[in-house]
């Protein structure tokens, strides 16, 4: 099947730095992924080269089968873009603007996809229903956020791209924020990137997580295989006669085996835990920041 | 349904909107009534002078003049300010984020500023109809000569402010300077008085901008035709007023969509969140 993303040895250089120097990677139809990596490590470049708001310095680029640097309209109208809002669009109802803003994905209504997002439909998903008629100047953040996710979607785009989607939401404006992004991926087989730096919420909502540092890609696989191969270590933990033990183990199943065998009864609180994505994602972030270039990549099985 | 003709029919139910908002907007509208209250209350106070070498109403001719003004105020001070602040908020952003957005945007900003011009003409006009002597809006030529005039000086002046909108990096290094143009330009484009009485460095300077041609345009629409004796060249000229506003027209029209396209290319996500920064840390 033909990748919705294909990006090859993409490289990006401001004045004398390079913020990109060779990240590669792609995507399939209807996967969600999550590009993780700390401040400056160049997600947010990356993102807007893909959404064809900046030039590349050097690499191959396809994006829905197009270079994004010479896409036109009818590439737009298939891409959607989340955007912060801050204070465009203040007086606006909210109904109204939707409605408005869906008014020109209709030229791209295609028999299997249907444009625009039907507008009652879509305040629902994103739930704002009750919100419809308000100006969006009276607006709560984390209802403008949600307004700003339905922006994003109301063309029914094939691919979505997300940079910090839930900075400033509240745990439940979360919870919902991840049921859109699922149901986007599942039933609208949307493919779906997105930055964070929520790792709990990359590991939730993404099949495939990417870990961007010193300008490469560092990991590419899902959360679970990524500390997998990362660190076939686990922490044990325990107590006996009150002091309390912890232990990290490469095969944890053999090590507790072992301690039961020992000790017996003695043993008490016992707690086996996995290497957690966070874990993970520190070795590696710090492992590429000692200078240590090496490519972690998990074919999906 | 062709996509550029459905992101047109977007553009101009968005400046519908906007410019309901506009109306419906306290503290814009009362701003628009009371720079029109203010330039009113001039004139009513003028009424009775007399435009030198004539005894027509001073106060009947800057009426005429000021829709001028007007014009120029709305289409190029108040379009390239908003273009301005909706790039700094990210309002332009999201048109370029969605097919032919920019095309629905700016046809939109087109929409409203001549909503918002037709309302402050219908304002002056009404007062001059009741209050002042002399306005020639009986004739139907005058309404003739006035459209023409018009949406020649729309073409003129609306693509024009969206080019000096892109140019300025924010709103706050824009704003002195707006005011200084304007005043500027009706210093010498003869608004408040003829610009016969300059000097002949500053008439022809005044007569290398919009402002005074469309001044000169509304005078020959809306004033009797005697008036044109106090004019440059004894003369209307309605030709040369032509000529004058379709070159600036197509200067504009041709200069726009390249430096919007530029301003366009540089924005993105992290420079509308770097202005936000920068505004949230100045603010």
């Amino acid at each position: 099947m033909e990748d919705v993303l294909d990006v090859r040895d993409l490289r990006m250089r401001y004045a004398k730095t390079d913020v990109l120097n060779g990240v590669s990677f792609a995507a399939r139809r209807g996967e969600v992924l999550a590009l993780l990596g700390p401040n400056g490590a160049g997600k947010t470049t990356t993102i807007e080269i893909l959404e064809g708001f900046r030039m590349r310095s050097a690499g191959e680029v396809s994006v829905l089968g197009t270079d994004p640097a010479r896409a036109g309209e009818a590439w737009r109208a298939r891409t959607g873009v989340v955007l912060q809002s801050w204070r465009d669009h203040r007086r606006w109802q909210v109904r109204e603007l939707l409605a408005h803003l869906g008014r020109y994905y209709a030229p791209y209504s295609t028999a299997s996809v249907r444009r625009p997002w039907d507008v009652d439909d879509l305040l629902e998903t994103v739930g704002l229903t009750g919100h419809a008629r308000k100006r969006v100047q009276t607006l709560s953040g984390g209802q403008r956020r949600r307004l700003d996710v339905a922006i994003g979607i109301v063309g029914r785009p094939e691919l979505l791209f997300l940079d910090e989607p839930t900075a400033g939401f509240d745990p439940e404006a979360r919870r919902d924020f991840h049921d859109v992004v699922h149901r986007l991926a599942d039933r609208e087989e949307a493919t779906i990137l997105l930055t964070t730096h929520d790792l709990d919420e990359a590991e939730r909502l993404a099949d495939r997580i990417l870990i961007l540092a010193g300008g490469t890609i560092i990991a590419d696989g899902s959360a679970d295989e990524l500390s997998r191969a990362m660190s076939g270590q686990s922490e044990v933990r325990w107590s006996r006669d009150g002091q309390r033990f912890v232990h990290a183990a490469d095969d944890a199943t053999a090590f507790v085996r072992e301690l039961f065998r020992q000790y017996g009864e003695s043993v008490e609180d016992l707690e086996v835990r996995r290497a957690s994505l966070e874990d993970t994602y520190m070795a590696l972030v710090r492992q590429a920041e000692q200078g240590a270039p090496r490519r972690l990549t998990v074919v999906a099985a | 349904m062709n996509p550029a003709l459905a992101a047109a029919r977007a553009g101009l139910s968005r400046g519908r909107i906007e410019f309901k908002q506009t109306l419906t907007t306290p503290r814009d509208l009362i701003s628009i009534l009371i720079t029109t209250g203010i330039f009113l209350a001039v004139m009513i106070w003028t009424r009775h002078t007399q435009v030198p070498g004539t005894h027509f109403s001073l106060g009947t001719a800057t009426l005429v003049s000021v829709l001028a003004l007007d014009v120029v105020y709305y289409g190029v001070v108040n379009m390239g300010d908003l273009i301005v602040v909706e790039r700094e908020d990210g309002t332009l952003l999201r048109a370029k984020a969605i097919p032919n957005g920019m095309l629905g945007y700016l046809l939109g900003k087109v929409v409203n500023f001549s909503g918002q011009i037709a309302f402050v003409f219908a304002i002056m006009l009404l007062t001059g109809a009741l209050l002042f002597t002399g306005l020639a809006i009986g004739r139907p030529g005058s309404w003739l000569t006035l459209a023409w005039v018009l949406v020649l000086g729309l073409l003129a002046t609306l693509p024009l402010g969206a080019v000096l909108g892109s140019l300025f990096p924010s709103q706050r290094s824009a704003g002195p300077w707006w005011l200084l143009l304007l005043a500027g330009l009706a210093a010498i484009s003869g608004i408040f008085y003829p610009i016969t009485h300059l000097p002949v460095l500053l008439q022809w300077t005044g007569q290398a901008f919009p402002m005074y041609w469309l001044a000169l345009g509304m005078r020959s629409a809306l004033l009797p035709n005697a008036m044109a004796a106090v004019e440059v060249g004894h003369s209307w000229r309605h030709l040369a007023t032509f000529g004058v506003l379709s070159a600036w027209a197509i200067a504009g029209l041709v200069l726009a969509p390249a430096v919007l396209r530029r301003m366009a290319r540089r924005e993105s996500g992290s420079t509308v969140a770097a202005r936000r920064e920068k505004a949230m840390r100045g603010a």
